[in-house]
């Protein structure tokens, strides 16, 4: 059989944008997350009480009259958690030398964040919880915080967790090629220094946590706002010494979650041992002013870089010295090294140069913790490397579009290496490049541009080329010791009316996951797309697999999908030639009906089979087994991870009266391999634009010197809003995998990658007539009229 | 600090309930908790993200800024309420949502959809740039927003009799 039959046969579903089948209930507000969920009988909720400074000691904790407090249920310090939960350390083996310290629920003795848990109070309703926090008496000894990442680094500096030395949690050094040299050699050397702001994820929808444990059998249940149930699964087996068997971990609808709802947090695990404490289930909602402090935040970098160019425009070197502040502990499971690690592999990456310099050093600090979020180190690679681009392209006296014809790696090189270690399958850099001047009509923007810069309105048009990590194998986590899993499982069996049912552990939280696993099922098996129901999020009632995350839900979890229907197809095309005295190859199953494979002719409905099948057996020939399910797993073995790349334009125009910069368009070109689902694709990578373009021109956690976080609140920290948003228009060029019969790839990180390089480059060539640029993210007002002398520069 | 709890009587979705509510309980949490309406998200409670709005009495109102002793009185009318009640302008927004995955997590979108209803009972042919304002106290984390506009865009149009097919 073909290996693409499923994908291109007239009827399939692959490449079509049909709606999401579960889109209708959660527009008529019947959606499930974890928070709508009915509480069971003798629920009781958390609130925590959290440090107020960024370092301090504990000297002493009066509970007494929180507990007093009529309502109230336990009252619980970071030692009384302790005993039913051991600690846990945020290092993996593969990124060597990687330290961090033990890290309880709740602080003990210390705390090393503001916004770090130190008491958690259980009572009725989560109100009263909050009265009881009132009533806490904490006496605490400040310390000196460190918060500046150079400082951290300085000796003599007060040294966070003193058991490990020092705060530097780890350090990458890769050198490829005669940088030296090539820097030597330049016609031209274009340098800046580069800083990105924290940011965090905000996603609409807070973590949250019902975690219920039955002592009678021994058993938790734990409903949460989780992409990576079976993760959790295994965390809260190993923690809290539970056999995983008896661990079930349910995913409902998850409010959003780009990163961030996959790292073990403090007080969701303080919430699972106060439900074992208690034997009763236990809730929290973290509420907004303490998701600010609590999520991890994301991007903290300061990077020095410098590329090499030679006199032709041809890019000859680069070299990048990242710092990157990570807070008091690198995270768990994942680590949070993980972040510099990618930025700092990925510098460059589109470009055909082989010298290539890269040193990473990440940063313990007194702020709230940083891991991964949305795009993985993409943002700050493609920023650094995309802006030098463009500073050598101008030192060259060549235009940015031609910098990039004459730099980005040809067709022919495929498979490549990068100077990083990656490995490239094929790229399509090329036909994205051209496909985007067309589709921004490059040209027409350009002209307008110059015609209005002599009426004093200053537009800038930003290119960003991206490369893009998806579909990580066990090279990401498993080699390093993670019980993280890189492969995906489904089952899938036909129900008595017909029906499809498929199990898959790829999880949902607005991608489209049900709709494409539909999509692929029914092409695979021959159904239509109606009479298959997807089931995900359930570690009881779903294969295991490593869900969503790294854009390996379609590639890795579709694949999975596919494989598994194409096995069920065969045992009902057996069953069927059985019933009907034919030979399987005969047959053909489609629209669900078996019809004859060469006229199409129905031959038997694929309810009618089930309905044999399942009650009427007694009619088959003798000795036939109906095999009505199956099931298969699938892991990616030829590669490392799979790349995809694309690029962005951005148009913008900048008051520079106000500073404030006006979005006017946005174009994506992206290849992704295989397209299941245009209509999903192109919304999840405008909503990766809009990300990016967040922390390009908005979002910032602003701390004090102190450590103190100063806009914690939705009206001080800025999130993008329609009305500033311009129409993003995306567009494919389609290069599938040869790894996988699928094909697919993965487009999660895509448009965050690319969208903030995009914008900084377009808000640098608006400026460039007037001798302004920038290097600092969020570009915001107060940066833009600094750079452009309207303002001092403020003494920080 | 908790104190006496207060009684009140609302319209909810068309039915009177009598409930005693502790003064500092604001409406979005009886709907929620008391009256299992939850279809209204909690995005921030602090009168930002738009997650929280429903009908008051005919207007949007973000129900994390109303008390629920404020609504003592009111008719209030929910997601839950307008989809039951086949609001015809509910459903063309409805369909063009769905037809247009202008959501991803839907978290946003009851907010939003009480949003769009308010807007196009009110305006009939809005740009794109009208809807962006819209909508712009409407937060969403996970579309880029253009899908949302589409799907307004679709549903005015529907309303209106101009399509789209
Ligand atoms: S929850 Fe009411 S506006 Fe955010
Ligand atoms: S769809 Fe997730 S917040 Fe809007």
């Amino acid at each position: 059989m073909d290996p693409l039959g499923a994908i291109d046969r007239p009827n399939s579903y692959i490449g079509r944008s049909v709606p999401r089948p579960n889109a209708r209930r959660l527009v008529e507000g019947r959606g499930q997350f974890t928070d709508d969920l009915p509480s069971p009988p003798r629920t009781v909720h958390v609130a925590f009480l959290r440090s107020p400074y960024a370092h301090a000691r504990i000297l002493g904790i009066d509970l007494d009259a929180a507990r007093a407090l009529p309502g109230v249920v336990l009252v619980a310090t970071g030692a009384d958690i302790a005993t039913v939960c051991s600690p846990w350390v945020g290092v993996l083996t593969h990124f060597a030398g990687l330290k961090s310290a033990p890290q309880h629920p709740l602080a003990i003795d210390r705390a090393v964040w503001l916004g770090e848990p130190i008491v958690a109070v259980v009572a009725a309703t989560r109100a009263l919880a909050e009265d009881a926090i009132d009533l806490i008496r904490i006496d605490y000894e400040e310390l000196p915080a460190v918060t500046d990442i150079d400082a951290a680094l300085a000796p003599g500096a007060p040294v966070i967790h003193s058991a490990l030395g020092d705060n530097l949690a780890f350090q990458l050094r890769l050198e490829n090629g005669a940088v030296d040299d090539a820097f030597a050699a330049a016609h031209a050397v274009v340098e800046d220094e580069f800083v990105f702001n924290r940011h965090t994820a905000v996603t609409l929808e807070a973590r949250t946590i019902l975690a219920d444990y039955d002592a009678s059998e021994n058993r938790l249940t734990v409903h949460q706002s989780t992409q990576t149930p079976y993760q959790m699964q295994d965390v809260y087996a190993r923690h809290f010494s539970i056999p995983e068997a008896n661990v079930r971990v349910v995913a409902r609808d998850i409010g959003g979650s780009f990163g961030m709802k996959l790292h073990v947090y403090g007080d969701e695990m303080a919430t699972v041992a106060l439900s074992i404490m208690l034997r009763r289930p236990v809730k929290f909602v973290a509420d907004r002013l303490e998701s600010f402090v609590a999520d991890i935040h994301t991007r903290a970098h300061r990077v020095r870089a410098r590329m090499a160019v030679a006199a032709d425009g041809t890019i000859t070197a680069m070299a990048v010295d990242d710092t990157t502040g990570i807070g008091p502990y690198s995270a768990y499971p994942r680590t949070s090294a993980v972040e510099g690690n990618q930025a700092v592999r990925l510098m460059g990456g589109p470009y055909a140069h082989r010298a290539y310099r890269g040193t990473l050093k990440v940063v313990f600090q007194n702020k709230a913790m940083m891991s991964q979020y949305r795009a993985v180190g993409h943002p700050i690679a493609c920023a650094v490397t995309e802006s030098l681009v463009d500073r050598a392209a101008a030192a060259v006296g060549i235009d940015a579009i031609e910098m990039r014809r004459r730099n980005l790696l040809t067709d022919d090189v495929y498979p490549y290496t990068s100077p990083t270690g990656y490995v490239f399958e094929r790229l399509s850099h090329h036909q994205c490049l051209d496909a985007l001047e067309r589709a921004c009509d490059y040209a027409s923007l350009r002209r307008e541009q110059q015609t209005l810069r002599e009426q004093g309105v200053f537009r800038g048009i930003g290119l960003a080329v991206f490369i893009e990590i998806t579909s990580p194998g066990p090279a990401f986590y498993g080699v390093g010791g993670a019980h993280i899993t890189a492969q995906d499982g489904c089952v899938m069996q036909l129900d008595p009316s017909g029906a499809v049912r498929v199990q898959v552990s790829v999880t949902e939280q607005g991608q489209g996951t049900e709709a494409i696993m539909a999509q692929i099922a029914a092409s695979a098996v021959g159904v239509p797309m109606e009479h298959v129901r997807v089931v995900t999020g359930d570690t009881e009632t779903t294969p295991y697999g490593g869900a969503t995350w790294a854009s390996r839900g379609a590639a890795i979890g579709g694949e999975a999908v596919l494989i598994t229907g194409r096995v069920l197809r065969q045992q009902l095309l057996d069953l069927a030639a059985a019933i009907l005295q034919a030979q399987p190859e005969t047959l053909d199953i489609a629209d669900g009906l078996i019809v004859d494979a060469t006229d199409g002719r129905e031959r038997l409905s694929v309810a009618e089979l089930a309905r044999i099948a399942h009650f009427r057996p007694d009619t088959l020939p003798p000795g036939v087994q109906p095999q009505l399910a199956a099931a298969r797993n699938h892991v990616p073995r030829g590669q490392a991870f799979a790349f995809t790349n694309g690029i962005q334009a951005s148009h913008v125009e900048v008051d520079i009266e106000t500073g404030f910069v006006r979005l006017l368009g946005h174009w994506v070109v992206e290849d992704c391999g295989r397209l299941i689902n245009p209509l999903l694709v192109d919304e999840q990578i405008r909503g990766g634009v809009v990300q990016g373009i967040g922390g390009a021109l908005f979002e910032e956690c602003i701390y004090s010197p102190e450590g103190q976080l100063l806009n914690a609140t939705l009206a001080d920290y800025l999130v993008p809003m329609a009305g500033e948003m311009p129409d993003i228009h995306v567009s494919h060029v389609t290069t599938p995998t040869l790894h996988s019969q699928l094909g697919a790839k993965g487009a999660g990180e895509a448009g965050t990658a690319g969208a903030a390089a995009a914008v900084l480059n377009a808000v640098n060539d608006a400026l460039a007539p007037l001798g302004a640029r920038l290097t600092e993210i969020p570009l915001t007002p107060q940066r833009i009229l600094t750079a452009l002398g309207q303002i001092q520069r403020q003494s920080q | 600090m908790a104190s006496e709890a207060v009684t009140i009587t609302l319209s909810v979705n068309g039915e009177v309930t009598t409930q005693a509510v502790e003064p500092r309980t604001h409406l979005a949490d009886l709907l929620r908790m008391r009256l299992g309406l939850t279809g209204t998200h909690l995005g921030c409670e602090h009168g930002v993200c738009g997650a929280c709005t429903v009908f008051v009495d005919g207007a949007t109102a973000r129900a994390c800024l109303v008390l629920a002793v404020q609504a003592d009185g009111a008719v209030v009318e929910t997601i839950e309420g307008l989809t039951d009640a086949a609001d015809p302008t509910l459903a063309a927004l409805q369909g063009a949502f769905v037809a247009r995955n202008a959501l991803q997590c839907g978290f946003c979108t009851p907010g939003l959809l009480a949003t769009a209803v308010e807007f196009l009972r009110e305006v009939t042919t809005p740009s794109r740039a009208d809807i962006r304002e819209r909508i712009s106290g409407n937060y969403c984390r996970c579309t880029g927003y253009h899908a949302i506009v589409d799907a307004i865009e679709d549903a005015a149009a529907r309303l209106a009799g101009r399509g789209p097919t």
